[in-house]
C-alpha cells in the first residue's frame, strides 16, 4: 500500500486556561491516503476543526500542539515554523472553509484571488495564471468563467462562492486538502453538488482530503473512511460502511440511531442521554461512559484501548469477534 | 446550472461610480452638494490664486503703502484705487491675501491629515494584527497621548522642533514643523479605528486563507485587510481635515504656527484682530468667514459621508 499523504500519530493540543489545561484533542491518529477522502464527524467542540488547524498550523495561541507527530508526504511538519511552514503549508494543502461569504476578500477580483494563489507557489507567468484561473472556474462549474474571473465576490451566490473557494484550495495543486464543514451554510440542494463536485475533483488529482463535518450524510456520501472523534478522543475509525452499518463504539451507534429517516414516520428518534463533557472535566477511563448504556467498572479507570483502523476506542464493543483483537 | 446568465459586459469606471448607492445619496442630500460646492469653489480658488488675485500680496513691490486701510468697495482717499474686500494696514488687498492664507492653511491641513493618515494606518494594521506587547505598546503610547488636548500636544511638538532648528531655517521650516506637529497630534484616532477593524477582519477566514497559501504578514496587511478598513479612515480623514484646518489657524491665531511672512487664514485673523475695535473690521471678518465656510463644508461632508458609507445610521 502507497505511502499516507497524511500521517497524523498521537497528536494531542492544549489550551492552557486559568482552570487548568484543557485538551482540544487528545491522542489522535489517522492516516490519509492519495485519492482517499477520510471524514471527521463528531458534535461540536469534539476536536474536529482543531484536529484539521493543527495540520494547517492554523491554531491560535494560546492553543498548540503539545504532543504527538504530523507527517505530509513523508516529511514531519508538526515541528515547523516561521518561513518553512509557510512555503510547505500553502503549496501542499488547501482548505475549503465553512462559510462562502468570508472566504473571499470581497474586495479583490475571484480572478486575482485565484492568480496571486497561484503565483504565491507556482513558477508561472501572470499570464498563464490568468489561463489558469478560467480553466479553474470552468472545472468547478462556473459558466462563463472567461468573463466571470472579472467578476466580485458578491456577484456570486453561496453555492458559487463555494465552487470558487474549491478552485482556490486546488488550484495550487496541493496534495491534501482540508474542507471544513463545506456545506453547512448551504442550503441542501447545494450541498450535494459541491460534495460531488469535491469528490470528483479530488478523485481525478489522487488529492488526499480530510472532510471535516457534522453531517453523517455528507459522511455516507462522500467518504471512503471515517474517523469519529468524541471530546476530542477518536472514538472509532473505519471504512465508512463499516462504521455506518455496522457502528462498534456506542457512541457512534447511538449517533446513527439519532440520524433521523424520512421512513421511519412515526418513529420517536433517538437520543444519547446527556452531553459531551465540557473539555475541563472530561471524565476518567472513556471520556463516553457516564453516557453510554454498555458502560461497566473497567471503563471509569484505565483509558480505553487504543483505535487501531477497523476498530473502536471501547472495552465492550458492539460486535463480539472484535474483542479478541482488543486483548 | 447551465441556466446562470453570463455575466453582463463590465461598465466603465465613471459609470459605475454615477450609478453607485454613495452618488445616489449623494445627489439626494443637498446640504452635501452644497458644502461639495463650496469647498470645491475654495479649493480652486486656493489652487489658481496667482491667477485670480488681483496682486500677489507678499511682494513688497506690489505694495502701495498710501491703500492702507481701504474699506471694501470703496475708492481709497488716496489713490483712488478700489478694493473688493478692502486692504490691511499694509495696502495689502484683502481678497489676495485670503486667497495666499487659504493655499496654506489648505496645504497644511491636508498633508497633516495624510501623515497622520499613513502613521496611523500604520500603527492600527500593525497592532491590529501582530498583538500581543507590540499593541500595548502602540495603544498604550496612543492612550497617553488622547489624555491631553490635542492642540496642547501639537504646540508642545511645535515648541520643540523650533527649538531645534537653526533660527536662520525657522521661518522656511515653519510649515513642515506645523505639519509635523498636527499630524503627530492626530494619528491616534486613525490608529484607533484601523486597529479594531484589523481585529475584526483578522479572524475573516479569507486572511486565514491568505495565511495558509503563504502570503507574508506585510503582503496580508497591505493587500487583504488594508483595503477592507479603509472606508472608515475615509470618513475620520475627511472630518480630520477640518479639524487639522481650524488646528492650524488656532496654532496661527497664537502666533506660533505659520509666520507672517507666510500667513495662514489663521495668521490674517490675528492680524486682523488688532483692528477690530479701531473700525477696520473687513480685515478681520473675510478671512474668519473664510475659514469658518472651509471648516464647515469639509466637515458636512465628512458627515454625509459617515453617513452614506454606514447604512446602518441612514
Amino acid at each position: 500500500m502507497a505511502e499516507p499523504v497524511l500521517s497524523i500519530r498521537d497528536l494531542s493540543v492544549e489550551i492552557p486556561t486559568r482552570h487548568g489545561i484543557v485538551k482540544p484533542v487528545d491522542g489522535v491518529s489517522y492516516d490519509i491516503r492519495a485519492g482517499e477522502i477520510l471524514g471527521v464527524v463528531g458534535e461540536s467542540g469534539a476536536g474536529k476543526s482543531m484536529a484539521g488547524n493543527a495540520v494547517i498550523g492554523l491554531l491560535s495561541p494560546p492553543a498548540h500542539i503539545a504532543s504527538g507527530e504530523i507527517w505530509l508526504n513523508g516529511k514531519r511538519i508538526d515541528q515547523l515554523r516561521g518561513e518553512a511552514m509557510r512555503r510547505l503549508r500553502g503549496k501542499e494543502i488547501g482548505m475549503v472553509f465553512q462559510d462562502p461569504l468570508t472566504s473571499l476578500n470581497p474586495l479583490l477580483r475571484i480572478g486575482d484571488q485565484l492568480v496571486e494563489t497561484m503565483r504565491t507557489h507556482l513558477k508561472i507567468s501572470e499570464k498563464e495564471a490568468e489561463k489558469r484561473a478560467v480553466a479553474a472556474l470552468e472545472e468547478v462549474g462556473i459558466p462563463g468563467a472567461a468573463s466571470r474571473v472579472n467578476s466580485y465576490p458578491h456577484e456570486f451566490s453561496g453555492g458559487m462562492r463555494q465552487r470558487v473557494v474549491i478552485a482556490l484550495a486546488l488550484c495550487a495543486e496541493p496534495s491534501l486538502v482540508i474542507a471544513d464543514e463545506p456545506t453547512t451554510a448551504l442550503d441542501v440542494s447545494v450541498q450535494a453538488q459541491i460534495i460531488a463536485l469535491l469528490k470528483r475533483l479530488c478523485r481525478e488529482r489522487g488529492t488526499a482530503v480530510m472532510l471535516i463535518t457534522h453531517d453523517m450524510g455528507v459522511i455516507a456520501e462522500a467518504t471512503d473512511r471515517v474517523a469519529v472523534m468524541y471530546a476530542g478522543r477518536l472514538a472509532e475509525l473505519g471504512a465508512v460502511e463499516q462504521v455506518l452499518t455496522r457502528p462498534q463504539h456506542p457512541y457512534t451507534h447511538g449517533l446513527m440511531a439519532s440520524t433521523p429517516l424520512a421512513s421511519e414516520g412515526k418513529a420517536r428518534l433517538h437520543q444519547i442521554p446527556g452531553a459531551m463533557p465540557r473539555l475541563d472535566a472530561v471524565p476518567d477511563g472513556c471520556a463516553f461512559n457516564p453516557r453510554c448504556p454498555r458502560a461497566t467498572e473497567v471503563c471509569r479507570t484505565p483509558p480505553p484501548p487504543r483505535v487501531k483502523d477497523g476498530m473502536a476506542a471501547c472495552w465492550h464493543p458492539l460486535v463480539e469477534d472484535v474483542e479478541e483483537k482488543v486483548s | 446550472m447551465t441556466d446562470i446568465p453570463v455575466a453582463p459586459p463590465p461598465k466603465s469606471r465613471l459609470r459605475l461610480a454615477l450609478e453607485s448607492d454613495v452618488f445616489y445619496t449623494f445627489r439626494r442630500s443637498p446640504v452635501a452638494v452644497i458644502s461639495a460646492l463650496v469647498v470645491l469653489v475654495l479649493l480652486v480658488s486656493a489652487i489658481f490664486a496667482p491667477w485670480i488675485a488681483s496682486t500677489n500680496p507678499f511682494d513688497p513691490a506690489s505694495l502701495n503703502l498710501m491703500n492702507g486701510f481701504t474699506p471694501p468697495l470703496e475708492p481709497n482717499a488716496f489713490t483712488g484705487d478700489s478694493f473688493l474686500l478692502g486692504t490691511d494696514d499694509q495696502g495689502r488687498d484683502v481678497f489676495s491675501t485670503i486667497l495666499y492664507g487659504m493655499r496654506i492653511s489648505l496645504f497644511v491641513g491636508v498633508a497633516a491629515v495624510a501623515f497622520a493618515m499613513v502613521l496611523g494606518i500604520t500603527l492600527g494594521l500593525i497592532s491590529g494584527y501582530v498583538g500581543g506587547w507590540v499593541e500595548t505598546i502602540i495603544m498604550r503610547v496612543a492612550d497617553v497621548q488622547l489624555t491631553f488636548p490635542s492642540i496642547l500636544v501639537a504646540m508642545l511638538i511645535f515648541g520643540i522642533a523650533k527649538g531645534i532648528t537653526p533660527v536662520e531655517y525657522r521661518d522656511q521650516m515653519a510649515i513642515w514643523v506645523l505639519i509635523l506637529a498636527i499630524g503627530l497630534s492626530d494619528w491616534v484616532q486613525f490608529a484607533r479605528v484601523v486597529r479594531g477593524a484589523t481585529l475584526v477582519e483578522k479572524n475573516k477566514e479569507y486572511v486565514q486563507a491568505a495565511r495558509l497559501i503563504g502570503r507574508k504578514p506585510g503582503a496580508i496587511m497591505l493587500r487583504h485587510i488594508l483595503p477592507n478598513v479603509l472606508s472608515p479612515v475615509l470618513v475620520i480623514a475627511t472630518i480630520s481635515l477640518a479639524l487639522a484646518i481650524i488646528a492650524e489657524a488656532t496654532l496661527s491665531f497664537l502666533g506660533v504656527g505659520a509666520p507672517p511672512t507666510q500667513p495662514s487664514l489663521g495668521t490674517l485673523i490675528r492680524i486682523g484682530q488688532g483692528f477690530l475695535f479701531s473700525g477696520e473690521w473687513w480685515i478681520l471678518f473675510f478671512p474668519a468667514c473664510t475659514l469658518l465656510a472651509l471648516a464647515l463644508s469639509v466637515n458636512l461632508l465628512g458627515d454625509w459621508l459617515r453617513d452614506a458609507l454606514n447604512p446602518r445610521l441612514r
